[in-house]
């Protein structure tokens, strides 16, 4: 963002949690006046990265600014999203603009969360194609079809959103694997190259990794990128069920 | 040692990580070059100022540029070879792209081994689009569909994919740490680098027998660019600084429809699909420019073209200031199956739906082709002062950050993604070997890691002065307006007397933020000082070369000059000076191609 003519701006409310742990002190909401421009409409991002400009300690991540990174997931005005590509006409209330870290993690910084946990839950259902392929140096081949079974699935960019929405996954984030982590697992399921489904469902069957999910479907009404976990899920569970009658 | 308050780091009690091998970047070539290690076993790690799959690998679309033969069965690796041998305008070193393509099917089989989900053909084949500047039997046979795709996600899969192999080869990361600077010993090997870990602000010297730069591009320089907020040009202001050299620096790629306003990137796939671009009138003004290969002209060409039509008053929208990429007539279903992404981005950042409108779009800084020199093992190189080469030993460097060089001038579409994989493999591979000969380093002198901590150090000891935002800003003011698509002396002789303040005012970088956990302040302090570094280099150099090649148009040497520049730039920062270097017309296996006149 450049700095604006006077007259083409106009004031926002942003206020972002605050915590400090160098200082220790208990967590708190910053509130403060920015100028946006008043005919454009900026996305989160932006308007935080105005917030830094006026107050440099504030702290959160961000790469990409276009929705395929993955860092800047946050909790904007009370639902999970990406800063950078929330605008601020879909986002603000009020003229008012609350920023939190995604809940359920454990606060490093302001906005930033430790996604140890998530991303723990996320090596657990083996990520990565599992064949008993000798290398012939030619690819595996796959249909149009079975390669569209991966549409929807393979789109995930691990911001984290959903299993930071999910209440299941806020009460056992240790033993319930989470939906960004089961839509992946689906997602090698649904591989026709893959081979390891009867492995995969083994480390899946038991009370929590996914029956944990009851279908709250937070995971889907907050995806960024529009991908239904639930769906890959409840597409588990059946096979699960199916296995064990 | 925690960075707390104003205190020194210094080397008696700096506490030492030691590896056999570390790769600074956890992008593409990183990750390759970290599963390579990874899989022999070394003790190894990857150091990632941000967790890998934010790297800006994710943000490639439309491709991996690769002979694998699956559109077309007679496809040929010397076919791509010759197409960025022309595309490179000549100062590609040959060596490097006969490597890097007749090795690249392999890699890329290996990739969809490990799962990568490239979109198919009816035959179960991986996909192949039409890309700019790939044609059939050198040039004679038309257009080529040559780059293997996942949609137009095609980057986000490759990096998920390898970093998913690195879990399973149980890869030690070091996910967001910083890499500050290279730490030489007296003999000028590179014995590793100073980095903290940004959670917590602990500085060490991460100690390593080979260290490789794999921090990708620094389209930051630039206030308009398709490049992520990370892509601050880190490993080639370490190199700088540590007095190795850097080339073509002056080659930055303007990718031809980056969206107005936003500087978000749309995929040359559009226009490989079938997508192509107009002018106010609704021209398809390509046809004028480049009658054979029209909008698939290669990028420089094509970025030319459309900053001309805006320059002559064919621009659209009010300000007349961008041209217009159509798609509408390709169908919601097509665009829907190849270019969900594009869909996507256009409503978020555009407002508009491409099944229906028009994209506008402007050419916008998306690509580095120079960077550290290095040989096809990835082995860094640096100029002698008799201008022969020489290799730094310990060090090396891949992908974005790297020149090795197979993008010469002007980079093709598909072929970053190619020289990602192949080269930060090839680098793995060096190491893998070095070290089993046994790799000669000696250890650096308290001395030599003080000198490496200078930067930090002064950075955590500012009293006052003046914060890194504001000066960004101007920084990349003047490397919009003075080293953009067309360049000229005098704009570029007053972009470098402003760039001389701009360092000026870094003398007096303040960092009012002195705490120690996830200080993201002192985080992009040390990238101002990165992209100083490069934007300077650019700067020098692009008025160094007094020729038009390539990406570089300059209105006063509107002429291709073969007799003086068919050489590459050399710079260093402390001399400031530009010397040449030899291109490399000795490939190993097919004739090298010599220069022509270039068109398309």
């Amino acid at each position: 963002m450049n700095s604006i003519a006077a007259e083409q701006v106009k004031t926002l409310k942003i206020s972002i949690y605050r915590y400090d742990p160098d200082v220790g002190a208990k967590p708190y909401m910053q509130t403060m006046d920015i100028d946006i421009p008043k005919d454009k409409d900026i996305m989160v991002l932006d308007a935080l990265q105005l917030a830094k400009e006026a107050d440099p300690t504030i702290s959160f991540r961000r790469s990409c600014r276009e929705g395929v990174c993955g860092s800047d997931g946050m909790n904007i005005n009370g639902k999970n999203g990406l800063g950078c590509i929330t605008p601020l006409s879909e986002a603000v209330r009020g003229n008012k603009l609350e920023l939190r870290p995604l809940p359920g993690l454990p606060v490093v910084k302001d906005l930033i969360v430790d996604m140890t946990q998530f991303v723990d839950q996320y090596k657990k259902v083996q990520p990565y194609l599992i064949t008993d392929k000798e290398n012939d140096g030619k690819e595996i081949p796959q249909t149009i079809e079975d390669r569209d079974k991966l549409d929807g699935l393979y789109e995930c960019i691990m911001c984290g959103c959903c299993s930071t929405a999910c209440p299941s996954f806020w009460w056992n984030p240790d033993k319930f694997l989470g939906p960004a982590a089961l839509l992946q697992a689906y997602r090698f399921i649904s591989d026709s190259r893959d081979v390891a489904t009867e492995e995969r469902l083994d480390q899946l069957e038991d009370a929590f990794s996914v029956f944990r999910c009851h279908g709250i479907m937070n995971c889907v009404s907050v995806c960024p990128k529009g991908l239904n976990p639930n769906k890959a899920i409840n597409e588990i569970k059946k096979m699960l069920i199916k296995r064990a009658v | 040692m925690a960075m707390n308050g104003k205190g020194y780091l210094d080397a008696s009690n700096l506490p030492v990580k030691e590896f056999d091998g570390i790769i600074v970047g956890g992008g593409g070539s990183g990750l390759m070059a970290g599963l390579q290690l990874a899989q022999s076993g070394m003790n190894t790690a990857v150091v990632s100022k941000v967790f890998p799959t934010r790297s800006h690998t994710v943000s490639a679309q439309g491709g991996i540029t690769c002979a694998i033969a699956s559109a077309d069965p007679n496809d040929d690796w010397r076919w791509h070879m010759y197409d960025t041998v022309k595309g490179s305008d000549f100062i590609g070193d040959q060596d490097s792209i006969e490597y890097m393509c007749q090795e690249g099917p392999a890699t890329v089989f290996e990739l969809e081994n490990m799962g990568l989900p490239f979109s198919r053909t009816e035959e179960g084949k991986i996909y192949q689009r039409a890309f700019g500047g790939q044609s059939k039997d050198y040039g004679k046979g038309g257009q080529a569909e040559r780059t293997c795709a996942a949609a137009d996600r095609t980057g986000h899969a490759l990096l998920h994919t390898l970093y998913q192999a690195n879990i399973k080869a149980g890869t030690n990361f070091l996910s967001e740490w910083f890499a500050v600077d290279l730490v030489l010993n007296d003999s000028n090997q590179v014995t590793g680098v100073i980095a903290f870990e940004i959670e917590s602000g602990e500085a060490y010297f991460l100690k390593a027998k080979a260290t490789v730069l794999a921090t990708g591009g620094a389209g930051r320089i630039y206030k308009s660019t398709t490049n992520a907020l990370i892509n601050t040009g880190d490993g080639t202001g370490m190199a700088l600084r540590a007095g190795l050299a850097v080339q073509d620096m002056e080659m930055w790629q303007f990718h031809p429809t980056g969206i107005h306003g936003a500087g978000t990137l749309v995929t040359e796939g559009c226009r490989g699909e079938g997508g192509y671009l107009i002018n106010k009138d609704g021209e398809r003004f390509m046809e004028r420019y480049a009658p054979n290969a029209k909008d698939l002209a290669s990028r420089d060409v094509v970025a030319r073209a459309m900053m001309l039509e805006i320059i002559e008053g064919r621009g659209c929208g009010p300000d007349k200031d961008h041209c217009f990429l159509k798609l509408d007539h390709l169908g919601a279903d097509l665009l829907h199956k190849r270019l969900p992404g594009i869909t996507e981005l256009s409503k978020t950042f555009a407002g508009i739906d491409p099944a229906d409108h028009p994209i506008p779009v402007v050419p916008t800084c998306h690509y580095a082709m120079g960077g550290i020199p290095t040989n096809v093992h990835g082995q860094v190189l640096t100029q002698q002062t008799d201008g022969s080469d020489k290799v730094v030993e310990g060090l090396y460097a891949a992908g974005e950050a790297a020149c090795v060089s197979v993008h010469g001038g002007n980079r093709l579409g598909g072929n970053s993604l190619l020289d990602l994989v192949v080269f930060g493999r090839s680098a793995g591979l060096h190491i893998e070997d070095s070290f089993k000969q046994g790799i000669g380093i000696s250890d650096p002198t308290n001395e030599n890691i003080n000198d490496a901590l200078k930067n930090i150090n002064r950075v955590n000891s500012s009293q006052d002065g003046e914060n890194s935002s504001t000066i960004k800003k101007d920084l990349q003011e003047v490397m919009q307006l003075s080293f953009g698509v067309f360049r000229s002396a005098k704009n570029m002789e007053a972009g470098i007397e402003e760039i001389n303040m701009i360092r000026e005012r870094t003398e007096n970088l303040y960092l009012a933020d002195k705490s120690s956990k996830f200080n993201t302040a002192r985080v992009e302090a040390l990238e101002l000082l990165n992209l100083l570094e490069v934007a300077e280099a650019t700067a020098i150099c692009a008025n160094e070369r007094k020729e038009s090649r390539g990406a570089h148009s300059r209105d006063d040497y509107p002429e291709r000059d073969d007799e003086n520049w068919l050489k590459h730039s050399i710079y260093f920062k402390e001399t400031k000076e530009v010397s040449k270097r030899d291109v490399n017309f000795r490939p190993k296996i097919v004739q090298a191609f010599q220069p022509f006149a270039r068109t398309y």
